[in-house]
């Protein structure tokens, strides 16, 4: 290497900070990519469900005659198949049980009622239409607020009597649990105390990550060497193998869980569903491989919803606008069963970031969840665990105790920030925010969008309105929001009681090459990408001449997969910690080739050098054909480490969003003017995919505020699950993306990095919300409900006579 | 297609709540939504084949064109033809002429010849500008003119235009040829002059006077999406004031509706505020649309109305005053 200067080594590295080009789309963009309806078996079957017409019925027959007498029927299972198996009810992530098939009722619509296999495609779903279900209608609830009735409807006559859930005490026959966290006492009296009080309901309506590949899987049993191998959409490879271990007691160790290419997850493919224990059944029964793919509307209806959170916000502050409290009571929609995606400990999820960016001397949450008629999920949509629904609440709220003052809400916000030296922060709540620089961001982000002049412009434009002279309205929405991810700690975080570290394994290769597998899973993240580039920053071999893989339970090491913005917090931490591993024994190596000791040794870009004396070096790739070949003497030859790393905090990054709206009061349509996005996730591994992940997230935030939504009637029929109601936005709608950044490096974290893959949706809901609502501030309106579609704020203007 | 709409016409509609307009217990029953059930395909080279096939298999057999709203539907398993008669190879059924005083667009000419057409945007511009905001490219390189208008689905744009430029659909069927006006065509949702056996082979439209304006104001969701309320316009002006003109309406109703009084309102006028406002009451007054994900009834009937509005104000800009 010594005809390159060290910039040279350096850039041909591409390691950390390169704009490199994502490896996996080489692939992609050639249609190369294997996922998996991709993989066929010889002799394959194909399962699929019948359905529930009704959101809540008893079924009073099943009749799968007809259908088990058409040709190429294998066979149609019901609840009544799956009982002597003990698999007619399995168990959920939220401590909940989930009905796989219904099991004598349904309580929501489109719930899985029988599987049928056939050796077509075709014929299965032929075979569907011959099932004759008879149902007995029961009353439907789909309004969170009316199951807590007295008298509501019993949702759940599976648990009457049990009293105690999986989370405490219950207090009525459709709640699920109550969670409490913060002074109640300190908060009442900060409250009664207070000069100014806000109190609005602020609703974050259910919608749906709708990734554009569907749940589906692929499960083949061998009944000669009793091995189950399962291909499918999983974001937690390891999870699933460890779960279907459990439920259908064969060892761990014969069960192959394979993910391959995922077209998108944003939490959706997390969770257990009933075509994944289905499609295993039915492949342990008839001894061939069964594969179950959801199409779209059973996707929108049934696996996951996101969100349904109803949150009653109070703020209490002094008169020239510093916070003294918050109180917030949330009730949670968490549909037919309780099967919500979060760490075990946690069925709010981390709810309680909800002090967002400011410094409450004191708060308090409680939330209830509730069952109701509609479809089981509750998962991140592209954040970690209820961390959007949090800071969407915070930063409504901001807004409105911003309105009551009269103040600014860029200066509100700036007046209340936690401040620089504030760091490491006690919460009220009870996080330690770990780093952060609030006010250099907003100011940033103040000056680059030109805040001033902005409001100055509003102002005339509402004076041109009130004149008459135009019939557009303006809105300037801000979003300054604080995450928690990368879950997390052992000492409070796991899934059924795994503990939530992450996982890598490096080998490197005697000519200097490497594979590395991870516990994480790339589901469009850039994994095969950024992974790399850690490795080749942390121990100085090329981007190029590394091989990522994950997925693949037999060859990766264990990890509790990729959602949360947990996968660079966490698996990005133990790939630094494994490589670092292997450098410390590159080191021995090459002191030995060198003849000097270790500690004579400075690392340089791509290898070791002789302090003061530079032009003797050792190469990473000279260390490791000498790793295998000649070894120090005692030494064990070879190069290669695993680390399983148990982050000893979250992570917490944070941006400042600002969306310039333009209203059509006639007609409703919003169109954004511009949106900036500065984020910090502390170090940028590779800027690109930052951009790409920040494009990504806003776009589905753009969706959800403006109208993504996964509705039901008062009859519990879900309306709108397919894309023609359910808006996915084109090109063509979605605004532009001017994006920016500070850097902030998390101490805590190996390369200093936060995680940044959610950030977007999290704080670009209440950017395009706030422009909403900033937008009618002038015309009296306090609170306007989401999603905006056009028709909602056109209703907005009508009301307030606009 | 519209699924709202398609649910209450099929046979498990069952309304058990007038609060909503959608029937308790869905039609859904589980399968997968993008496998048809089985049929028969046939691909007749000729009209009187075409017809003969539909002849033979009567209520069973549905003619395909682009098959852009029938394949979905089948997907759906709400439509279950046993025979499909594909119209895609009859070279007869395609193109765009002038022919003496008319236009004339064969019944499979997709929306992407539509657009290219250079005889339709000097003549009939209002065609062109319609056709660009049906759908995606994709699917106006499928899509026709005949399937839009012929399927009798409110939704679509062609009809509502049809019907404002008076167009004439040239309809064979085993009695032969007959004419139906595109304003005497449409009874119902998926309700038609169309009998069984019968099909669209052409549309003739009277060619719109040189100089004259128009407008295609579309509100949609976004693109890919039918119309939320659309207003299409066809003026001429003399001597700065209105002298004719057609206005009419799509997705407001079951049918695309003419709105014969707007139209009337504004001739002799310059299209003043005064005069858009009461033809656009004019035309809120004789829609009757449904509450959908588009929005409530009151919504979409206001937006009749700002549809109308805009599109008279943009027809009346366009047009070249006469003498």
């Amino acid at each position: 290497m010594n005809d390159m200067t060290p910039a040279q080594r350096e850039a041909r590295l591409e390691g950390v900070g390169c704009k490199r080009k994502r490896v996996e789309d080489v692939r992609f963009t050639q249609g190369k990519g294997n996922y998996v309806d991709d993989i066929k078996m010889p002799g394959m079957l194909h399962g699929d469900f019948v359905r529930s017409q009704y959101g809540h019925a008893k079924i009073k027959k099943i009749d799968t005659s007809r259908a088990k007498a058409l040709p190429g029927v294998i066979a149609v299972l019901t609840a009544e198949d799956l009982k002597p198996l003990g698999l007619h009810w399995m168990p959920t992530l939220a401590g909940d049980v989930q009905a796989v098939l219904a099991d004598g009722r349904v309580s929501f619509q489109n719930q899985e009622i029988a599987f049928v296999i056939a050796t077509d495609r075709y014929i299965t779903d032929d075979a569907i239409q011959l099932v004759d279900v008879e149902y007995e209608e029961l009353p439907v609830i789909v309004d969170p607020f009316k199951a807590m009735l007295p008298d509501a409807p019993v949702l759940r006559p599976d648990l009457e009597g049990k009293m105690t859930g999986a989370h405490g005490p219950r207090k009525h026959h459709n709640h699920i649990f109550e969670w409490t966290i913060g002074d109640k006492e300190a908060t009442d009296i900060a409250f009664s105390k207070a000069e100014v009080t806000i109190k609005e309901l602020i609703s974050y309506h259910r919608t749906h990550p709708s990734p554009l590949e569907t749940c589906q899987c692929l499960a083949s049993f061998d009944k000669i060497k009793g091995e189950l191998t399962v291909y499918g959409t999983f974001q937690a490879p390891h999870v699933i193998r460890t779960v279907a271990s459990l439920l259908s007691k064969i060892p761990e160790h014969k069960i192959h869980v394979i993910a391959p290419d995922i077209g998108g997850g944003f939490g959706n493919k997390v969770g257990a569903y009933a075509g994944y224990i289905c499609s295993i059944v039915a492949s342990i029964v008839t001894g061939l491989p069964v594969k179950w793919v959801e199409d779209r509307m059973e996707n929108l209806s049934t696996t996951s919803f996101a969100r349904d959170y109803h949150m009653t916000t109070e703020i209490a502050a002094t008169k020239d606008g510093k916070v003294t409290g918050l109180r917030v009571h949330v009730l949670a929609d968490h549909g037919a069963f309780d099967s919500c995606a979060d760490p075990s400990k946690w069925p709010a999820g981390f709810f309680n970031i909800v002090t967002g960016s400011y410094d409450f001397p004191v708060a308090h949450v409680a939330v209830d969840g509730v069952y109701t008629n509609k479809a089981p999920g509750g998962v991140a949509y592209r954040c970690s665990f209820r961390v959007t629904e949090a800071a969407y609440c915070i930063e409504r709220g901001m807004d409105i105790l911003a309105q009551k003052l009269g103040m600014d809400p860029a200066d509100l916000r700036m007046k209340n920030f936690v401040r620089r030296e504030q760091f490491p922060y006690q919460s009220a709540l009870g996080w330690e925010y770990d780093s952060g620089d609030y006010h250099l961001a907003m100011q940033k982000a103040m000056d680059a969008i030109g805040y001033k002049a902005l409001r100055a412009e509003q102002k005339a434009k509402q004076a041109a309105f009130k004149r008459g002279e135009t019939r557009e309205i303006m809105g300037l929405g801000i979003s300054f929001f604080t995450e928690i991810v990368g879950a997390g700690p052992s000492k409070n975080c796991d899934i059924l009681g795994i503990a939530m570290f992450d996982s890598a394994e490096i080998r490197i290769h005697p000519t200097g090459s490497i594979i590395a597998r991870m516990g994480s899973k790339s589901q469009g993240q850039g994994h095969e990408t950024t992974w790399a580039q850690i490795i080749a920053t942390e121990l100085g071999i090329p981007s190029d001449d590394i091989m990522i893989e994950e997925g693949n339970t037999d060859t990766a090491p264990y990890g509790l997969g990729t959602y949360g913005s947990r996968s660079t917090p966490v698996a990005g931490a133990a790939i630094a910690m494994a490589a670092r591993k292997i450098k410390n024994k590159a080191q021995m190596i090459a002191a030995h080739l060198l003849e000097v000791s270790e500690y004579d040794l400075e690392w340089d870009i791509d290898g070791f050098r002789v302090k003061g004396n530079p032009s003797r070096s050792k190469t990473m790739k000279e260390i490791a054909w000498a790793a295998y070949n000649s070894p120090p003497p005692g030494l064990e030859p070879g190069l290669e480490a695993v680390n399983y790393y148990d982050p000893p905090n979250m992570t917490y990054p944070f941006g400042a969003y600002f969306c310039v709206m333009d209203i059509d009061v006639d007609t409703g349509v919003a169109k954004t003017r511009r949106f900036y996005a500065l984020d910090d996730c502390g170090t940028r591994i590779n800027p690109m995919i930052i951009e790409g992940q920040v494009h990504g997230g806003l776009t589905e935030a753009f969706a959800i505020a403006m109208g993504q939504e996964i509705k039901y009637d008062e009859m519990g029929n879900v309306v709108g699950a397919s894309f023609m109601d359910f808006f996915i936005p084109t090109a063509v709608e979605t605004p532009k993306w001017e994006t920016d950044f500070t850097v902030t490096p998390s101490p805590h974290h190996p390369i200093g990095a936060n995680g940044v893959g959610e950030s977007p949706n999290v704080g670009g809901v209440p950017a395009f919300s706030n422009a909403v609502n900033d937008a009618f501030q002038f015309l009296g309106s306090t609170h306007i409900q989401m999603p905006h579609d056009a028709w909602r704020i056109w209703e907005v203007g009508q009301k307030l006579g606009a | 297609m519209q699924l709202a709409l398609l649910l209450q016409r099929t046979r498990f509609y069952r309304r058990n709540n007038e609060k909503s307009c959608y029937p308790t217990g869905s039609q859904f029953h589980g399968g997968n939504k993008l496998i048809p059930g089985p049929f028969t395909y046939h691909p007749p080279s000729s009209v009187a084949e075409a017809i003969a096939v539909l002849a033979a298999h009567g209520d069973e057999a549905r003619p395909l064109a682009g098959g852009h709203s029938l394949i979905p539907m089948m997907k759906l398993r709400m439509a279950t033809p046993e025979h499909l008669v594909d119209l895609g190879a009859i070279k007869e059924l395609s193109g765009i002429r002038a022919d003496g005083a008319d236009l004339v667009i064969g019944a499979t000419t997709t929306q992407a010849e539509l657009i290219k057409s250079d005889l339709l945007a000097a003549k009939a511009p209002i065609i062109r500008e319609t056709a660009l905001q049906i759908a995606d490219p994709q699917i106006r390189s499928k899509g026709t003119l005949g399937g839009n208008v012929a399927n009798g689905d409110p939704g679509n744009d062609m009809p509502a235009v049809m019907q404002c430029l008076n167009a004439r659909y040239v309809l064979h069927g085993k009695g032969g040829e007959r004419i139906v006006a595109a304003r005497d065509f449409y009874q119902g949702a998926y309700f038609t002059a169309l009998q069984e056996g019968e099909i669209l082979v052409a549309v003739r439209i009277p060619t719109p006077a040189a100089g004259h304006g128009s407008s295609y104001e579309k509100l949609k969701r976004k693109i890919g999406d039918y119309a939320t309320a659309a207003t299409a316009v066809i003026l001429t002006v003399s001597g700065g004031k209105v002298a004719s003109a057609a206005v009419t309406l799509t997705n407001v109703a079951s049918t695309p509706l003419f709105a014969e009084e707007a139209g009337r309102l504004v001739i002799g006028s310059a299209c003043d505020a005064a005069t858009i406002k009461r033809a656009a009451e004019a035309a809120k007054a004789i829609t009757d649309p449904a509450t959908d994900g588009r929005g409530t009834a009151a919504y979409r009937r206001e937006m009749a109305g700002v549809m109308t509005a805009r599109a008279l104000v943009k027809a009346f800009a366009r047009a070249k005053t006469g003498a």
